[in-house]
């Protein structure tokens, strides 16, 4: 029951507690860049979500039997990361524009730069050294408590996303101050969204 | 041979024509998350700088021989060789800021501005320019960082230590609103600055 407990605690944390956009300011480049519309927003938090979990499991993998192992984990561990995360958007590219020419267009530029999207490598650094969310208890994540944390941060990253592009276009169409238009409202309201996610700090004691 | 002009113009784009932060809207997410104190920004800021400096003029040394299929895959390894050296010169010699700082540090390596320069500027033209061009970027990031925190650290603590040491104060008479040093905070100061420079050039 106790084991239940922890990763449900974990997975909270992950969503809502730590959010990964709203409260610790990762990935806040396609947030803005990729949320005006709808679809992309709901395509692009997919995408993260299936990357980060995969990434992280693998990652988690290579770092405890071959990083550790050889000790070159202090020194090798962002190169090797990166380039697993490389390769795995190369894969979900390719699958993609396969299955779906019309999710691949709306992506666009974004697809590709899931590589460069922080939140994937944070989360991958992180399910191999837990930083932000301790628990207090063991100071390494098990491979299933890492992929339960990457499973929670990647899916606080797409429902944020997709509360944010809702807010967005009904900000479109509403009269705005001339030098707020575009950018510097959708600021605004990230800032009182995350106002709103403050709200959840110490939700269970996390 | 490059002539001096165009390496100017090239470090002057990076600073407010081009500002990575400002107009491109690209490497927000360290900017915003460390802007809490003056002296992260300062670090994180010539950390990236560095980065994007070496990983520049390395790319476009060997802008020649990398294949086109591959070059995403090449510029990532390059990028992250360079800020493995600034994360362990870091915490070797910086511990506490070092710590403060984070998971932004190997971040550095995702910095969207890092990998957008190496891509859009460093594969297509010469050394120097690409030198230049890096310097003039993370001049700029380091600006803005130091904007944000500025305000950020002056208006939600009440005064601005560097090193330890108080550079400014507001006295005790000035109830800092704790907002702007939490994390809605960096949104807000952002969005005002944006506006600010929107206004500018609105009556311009």
């Amino acid at each position: 029951m106790a084991e239940l407990e922890r990763y449900f605690l974990l997975f909270l944390g992950a969503l809502l507690v730590y959010n990964i956009l709203l409260i610790r300011f990762i990935a806040l480049c396609s947030f803005f860049g990729i949320s005006n519309r709808m679809e992309t927003s709901i395509g692009m938090g997919l995408a993260v979500i299936f990357v980060m979990t995969i990434s992280s499991a693998v990652s988690w993998v290579l770092w405890r039997y071959v990083l550790v192992p050889l000790k070159v984990g202090e020194f090798l561990y962002i190169p090797v990361f990166i380039v697993v995360i490389a390769a795995l958007v190369q894969l979900e590219e390719m699958a993609i524009r396969k299955a779906s020419p019309p999710l691949y267009k709306a992506m666009g530029i974004y697809l590709p730069l899931i590589t460069t999207n922080c939140a994937v490598l944070a989360a991958a650094t992180e399910s191999v050294k837990p930083g932000f969310l301790k628990l207090n208890i063991a100071y390494h994540y098990s491979f299933l408590e890492a992929i339960v944390y990457t499973l929670g941060v990647a899916l606080g990253y797409t429902i944020v996303i997709i509360m944010f592009a809702a807010i967005r276009e009904r900000i479109d169409v509403a009269p705005v101050p001339e030098s707020f238009k575009g950018y510097p409202i959708a600021f605004i309201t990230a800032a009182l969204m995350s106002l709103a996610f403050t709200g959840f700090a110490n939700l269970f004691g996390l | 041979m490059a002539n001096m002009r165009e390496v100017w113009e090239d470090f002057k784009n990076g600073l407010i024509l081009e500002n990575p932060l400002l107009r491109l809207m690209i490497g927000l997410c360290s900017a915003l998350a460390v802007s809490t104190r003056v002296e992260n920004g300062i670090f994180l800021g010539i950390g990236a700088t560095f980065v994007l400096v070496c990983s520049n003029i390395m790319i476009s040394a060997l802008r020649k021989v990398i294949p086109d299929q591959v070059r995403i895959p090449i510029f990532i390894v390059v990028i992250a060789s360079f800020v493995t050296i600034v994360d362990l010169t870091m915490r070797a010699y910086f511990p506490a800021i070092y710590a403060r700082l984070g998971v932004w540090v190997p971040l550095i390596v995702v910095n969207c501005i890092v990998l957008g320069r190496a891509e859009a500027f460093a594969s297509k033209y010469p050394v120097v320019r690409s030198a230049a061009d890096g310097l003039g970027m993370g001049i700029g990031y380091i600006g803005l960082l130091v904007v944000m925190g500025v305000i950020r650290e002056l208006f939600g603590t009440g005064k601005i230590l560097l090193f330890d040491k108080t550079v400014i104060s507001l006295g005790t008479v000035f109830q800092p609103p704790t907002i702007m040093i939490l994390f809605p905070g960096a949104f807000l100061v952002f969005g005002f600055l944006m506006a600010f420079l929107n206004w500018i050039q609105n009556r311009g």
